[in-house]
């Protein structure tokens, strides 16, 4: 698995400003509409002919023997990579032009002065939509706790942030099929509307360095951008360029080591290491997750092979939430507001969060 | 007039900045461009993500790098 440093920004968002304004005066949305449909038909069109193709190429074309190792980890790897770039493109597109309704502005509008728990389940869903990156964890943390949003619900949101995004959701859809990717949507929601709410409950203000409490935030409404659709359309189409732009490096290495692990290494090799049977791997999973970083990019198609080889689901999803939702390198930007004690709790219960999950999915799955 | 550059030093925030500088350069309007990386500041300003543009105060973009023609449209119309 690839380790990406966290060099100020993975920052991916695609907010504010509004585009050029030659735009507005160009085709009308219908336009757009229409032109969007078409591609969307032969963009299905394609997908439907990736696995065939890939066949094709393995055993026509490059005349592999059938059933051997190699030709299955070919085949595997020159039917993943388009798939599940494909998938990410159209996601991403989608999930831009939703982007453009929810600055992070905009959220602490809606966030700010609600109630704790139904608080905490608003501020997780809007983790989603919200456009973010963990280096603008810090100013926008103060921006929601000085703008009157309680502490445990600014915190889901932080969780929900990271954890549960459109890549992941992607990628575990296309590897490992929607049921998996709903386990890991509403789970990751829960633990982050429960930790939320349970860091509220500790009543750990104080924990808040004293300069961020101190401080009276500027109420200074940053201009609600009234923007068109054509540029919404612009927009998820920017979002589209930048983000695979930055993954498709990852996407393809971590689909290589996963054609590689899905080829050679044994079927049930996983099994006695990370298998159901291990009790001590969800803990071991989390533990070794958490100071790694990665993108759900690199890590997911790694987990594909891990489960293939007879990894339990519990475990191996335990590890992958561990490694996007709790890194090391956006604690230490955290800790310039959050007072230790506060980022040791914080850690705890997102971990332990964590763990329940991974078991849960163990035992019952 | 006076333009704010917000940012903690990401790849973004120096592209950020630096196409605000060119753009000034090519107008030729007399700005003093400030680089903010501190949060606190940011937070005063009222900037929730970042990088961010704030013109005489005004925060003008937040979360996105602006295109140069955006930025001379908000120092031309500001003067």
């Amino acid at each position: 698995m690839e380790k990406i440093s966290n060099n100020g920004c993975a920052c991916h968002s695609e907010s504010c400003c509004p585009p050029p304004s030659i735009w507005k005066k160009n085709k009308s949305p219908a336009a757009y509409i229409i032109f969007g449909l078409l591609l969307v038909v032969v963009w299905y069109a394609i997908y439907r002919q990736l696995e065939p193709f890939s066949f094709f190429l393995t055993y026509r074309i490059f005349g592999l023997t059938h059933g051997s190792h190699l030709a299955e980890a070919v085949q595997f790897f020159l039917y993943d990579t388009p798939k599940v770039l494909m998938l990410l493109a159209i996601v991403i597109y989608g999930v831009g032009i939703i982007r453009t309704f929810f600055t992070p502005e905009r959220t602490r509008k809606i966030l700010a002065g609600k109630r704790e728990s139904f608080g905490n389940v608003l501020a997780a869903l809007l983790g989603i939509v919200t456009p973010f990156c963990s280096c603008s964890a810090v100013p926008l943390f103060i921006g929601f706790v000085t703008a009157g949003v309680p502490l445990g619900v600014t915190l889901s949101f932080l969780i929900a942030a990271p954890m549960v995004n459109e890549i992941a959701l992607v990628l575990l859809y296309g590897l490992l099929g929607w049921k998996v990717a709903a386990l890991y949507l509403t789970t990751g929601l829960l633990i982050a509307i429960v930790s939320g709410w349970v860091i509220g409950r500790l009543g750990m203000e104080n924990h808040i360095e004293d300069w961020v409490r101190e401080m009276r935030a500027n109420a200074n409404d940053v201009p609600d951008t009234n923007i068109s659709w054509n540029e919404r359309f612009l927009q998820g189409w920017q979002a589209v360029k930048d983000i695979v732009g930055k993954v498709w490096i990852y996407v393809i290495a971590g689909i290589a080591v996963g054609a590689g692990i899905h080829g050679y290494v044994p079927e049930g090799f996983m099994a006695s290491i990370m298998g159901k049977e291990a009790w001590w791997s969800v803990p071991a999973a989390v533990v070794i997750g958490i100071p790694m970083y990665s993108n759900a990019a690199g890590i997911v198609p790694v987990i594909h092979a891990l489960l293939g080889k007879g990894a339990a689901l519990g475990t191996v999803l335990a590890f992958m939430m561990s490694v996007i939702a709790l890194s090391l390198p956006e604690m230490v930007i955290l800790r310039k507001v959050l007072k230790p004690r506060l980022i040791g709790i914080f850690i705890a219960v997102v971990g332990s969060g964590i763990l329940m999950v991974g078991y849960l999915f163990n035992i019952i799955i | 007039m006076e333009i704010k550059v917000c940012g903690p030093g990401c790849a973004k925030c120096t592209e950020a900045e630096q196409i605000v500088k060119d753009a000034v350069a090519e107008t030729g309007i007399k700005a003093s461009i400030v680089k903010v990386t501190d949060f606190q500041e940011m937070a005063m300003l009222g900037v929730l993500s970042t990088p961010a543009i704030v013109i005489d105060g005004k925060i003008k973009c937040v979360g996105k790098v602006p295109t140069k023609n955006e930025i001379s449209e908000w120092i031309q119309r500001g003067n």
